[in-house]
């Protein structure tokens, strides 16, 4: 009786294991490790983390944001519902929100012409973006007004050679 | 014996040098203008710094080395070849002042593959550029691919005598009106309505995929200007792949295909000769290299099975294609996906289509069509020759604008150029090797560098070795000017030390 117990809880593990789309990489994955992993990881759910960056695209339905972690941007094609919680995105002037992504990881997606992206299930917002105060570097300031001043000076000589 | 270089020589060569500097500087207020527009004043202040620097190097050389004389051919070649340089140092500061590249060599590395129109890139952290040096880095590829020699005489220059010999430094031996700043005139009017098109068309499309307008339109000015001038500098990181959309890589294949083609040829097509495409021998050796080389990759690609479907297999086998042979370098797969998902066989096809490149007096870099094509009429002669009876008269002529007899001067030019180009691959490869990457990769990294494409293995990153990146720098360099004028500075640096 306890061999077989055990014996079925081991099968329900494997099935467990085993069952197409299970999240067998909860943990959260690199962009490079995706990319370079495609294969191990190709219709397998994952976890994915990020900063929003460019355009949300809205594509009907569903909407397409792109997702970079510090070392590639993947392709997230998301429900546009969920990507209307996304306020910032990455730019010059923004910081984008940090996003969570888990959801299916696909190498070559069947239904986007063969690109490498990632079908969300959910969308979690890890902290929200910001604008980004750029004030007027002074060093850069300085040496600009250097150089106009030695340009000024070279006219200067210039005309009185002239004269 | 070897003349040693007068002072006169060098003085030439630096009022002319001087001339082209200030040429450029003045294209620097294009970004700075972006800059106040889009209220990025950090970045307007970087150029600012570089058209002073510009201004004041170019104000130095013209007054240190005033001169009433012209320029000879071999000055003139040195002058173009000088040019490059000093526009790589020069385009660099403001990309290293923005703090997105890590050393001033990696801005070089950039602004070098800007202006040679190569399109790989060392940029850190690119998503968040202002769009001030956004702007410049896709600027730069549109200068550089038109030349920059052809800038100068263009808007800054009222035409001297020289303008020849600088015209053909800077690897266009093909006038298209009988005067070369008439003939680069053309090439910028050209460019400029292509340029409004190409933009309209993306920036429409930009709007349907869910961009917004701002973003829709710059970004269709930007990849028109690096499609066009089959550079592939890109936005944003992912390249063409951020946007998602079958629209947007139609068209790019449309500009790319567009920006491949002879000026030439554009000219005679403006005037209503249609007929030329279908007759000129670089359109005819252009399909024809396409076939053959996507046969390879499809090949390769259906035997790896990376992909499930034909349509994908097409979609991403045919954009890279297309991007390598034209020389672009836009990318819809990730550099490491070339060596994850493609086979050596698909690998091997995207090399020999990189090797190839588009036709001559285009924006394009490598071998060329109508050198491709005169091999192959010459081994058909020879052929022939072999075939046919020893009283025959075998003679070969192609069409390129108009018909041209295959003579052994033309194939022996044909086949040195050639021959130049792949040492110069090999060369690049061997040097990737010494650096421990396997061979098929460092050839692959080298080809994209010398032809001046910019589709990238992974190999060019920012922890490369300093050593492969001056020289992938040289490479992108020599392949842009096509050795001629490279040739000529080798020769005069001998002279410099070795001659009386």
């Amino acid at each position: 009786m306890k061999n077989s117990y055990k014996l079925s809880l081991i099968i329900l593990l494997l099935i467990l294991i085993g069952y197409p789309g299970s999240p067998v990489f909860s943990q959260g994955i690199s962009s490079t490790e995706l990319i370079k992993g495609a294969k191990e990881y190709d219709t397998k759910i994952i976890t994915y983390t990020g900063e929003a960056i460019g355009d949300v695209m809205i594509r009907g339905e569903f909407a397409w944001v792109n997702i970079n972690d510090g070392e590639n941007a993947l392709g997230v094609w998301v429900s546009a519902s969920l990507a209307k919680e996304i306020e910032f995105t990455g730019s010059y002037k923004t910081r984008g929100d940090s996003l969570e992504v888990t959801g299916i990881f696909n190498r070559a997606c069947l239904e986007h012409g063969g690109d490498l992206d990632i079908h969300a299930q959910k969308l979690r917002k890890i902290t929200p973006g910001r604008e980004i105060n750029r004030g007027l570097q002074p060093d850069k300031k300085n040496l600009s007004l250097i150089l106009f001043g030695v340009l000024f000076l070279i006219w200067i000589l210039t005309l009185f050679r002239h004269k | 014996m070897i003349l040693k270089p007068r002072l006169e020589d060098l003085k030439i060569i630096g009022f002319y040098l001087g001339k082209v500097i200030l040429g450029l500087a003045f294209t620097m207020i294009i970004p700075i203008l972006t800059g106040l527009l889009f209220g990025e004043f950090n970045p307007a202040l970087d150029f600012l710094i570089g058209i002073e620097t510009s201004v004041l190097l170019g104000l130095i050389l013209l007054k240190v080395c005033h001169t009433e004389k012209d320029l000879n051919w071999m000055q003139g070649m040195i002058v173009v070849s000088l040019s490059w340089v000093v526009a790589m140092f020069l385009g660099a500061i403001p990309l290293y002042l923005s703090g997105h590249w890590k050393s001033f060599l990696d801005a070089c590395f950039d602004a070098m593959s800007g202006f040679a129109t190569t399109g790989l890139t060392l940029a850190q952290d690119l998503d968040h550029l202002s769009y001030t040096h956004n702007l410049w880095r896709h600027l730069i590829m549109f200068l550089g691919g038109q030349g920059i020699i052809v800038i100068v005489l263009s808007f800054f220059v009222r035409g001297f005598s020289g303008a020849f010999k600088m015209y053909v430094g800077e690897a266009r031996d093909e006038k298209i009106l009988p005067n070369v700043v008439h003939t680069s005139r053309f090439i910028w009017s050209v460019s400029f309505i292509y340029l409004v098109l190409g933009t309209i068309a993306l920036g429409i499309t930009g709007i349907f995929n869910g961009m917004k307008p701002l973003n829709s339109f710059f970004h269709g000015a930007c990849i028109f200007m690096t499609a066009f001038d089959t550079g592939g500098f890109s936005p944003q990181s992912q390249s063409i792949l951020y946007y998602h959309s079958i629209t947007y890589e139609v068209i790019t294949i449309i500009i790319m295909v567009l920006g491949a083609l002879n000026f030439k040829l554009h000219y005679h097509l403006w005037m209503g000769n249609r007929k030329e495409i279908f007759r000129n021998i670089e359109t005819s050796t252009l399909f024809v290299t396409i076939i053959a080389t996507f046969s390879i990759v499809a090949v390769g690609l259906v035997q790896i099975g990376s992909y499930p479907s034909a349509v994908m297999l097409f979609r991403k086998g045919f954009y890279q294609l297309i991007s390598g042979h034209t020389g672009t370098g836009f990318q819809t797969v990730y550099p490491q996906q070339f060596l994850a998902d493609w086979n050596n066989l698909a690998l091997v096809g995207l090399i020999m289509a990189m090797s190839l490149g588009g036709a001559v007096c285009s924006t394009t870099g490598a071998i060329k069509m109508l050198r491709i094509g005169i091999i192959f009429k010459a081994f058909k002669e020879d052929l022939k020759k072999i075939i046919m009876p020893e009283r025959a008269l075998v003679v070969e002529k192609f069409h390129h604008i108009k018909d041209v007899f295959v003579e052994d001067k033309l194939v022996r030019s044909a086949l040195i150029i050639t021959l130049a180009y792949i040492i110069l691959y090999l060369l690049g490869a061997l040097v990737g090797m010494f650096y421990g990457h396997p061979f098929l990769n460092a050839l692959f990294e080298s080809t994209s560098a010398a032809a001046n494409v910019g589709l990238s293995c992974g190999i060019t990153n920012i922890a490369m070795p300093a050593g492969l990146k001056v020289t992938y720098i040289i490479q992108m360099w020599a392949g842009r000017l096509e050795f001629m004028s490279v040739f000529t500075i080798l020769g005069f640096l001998i002279a410099v030390i070795k001659g009386k």
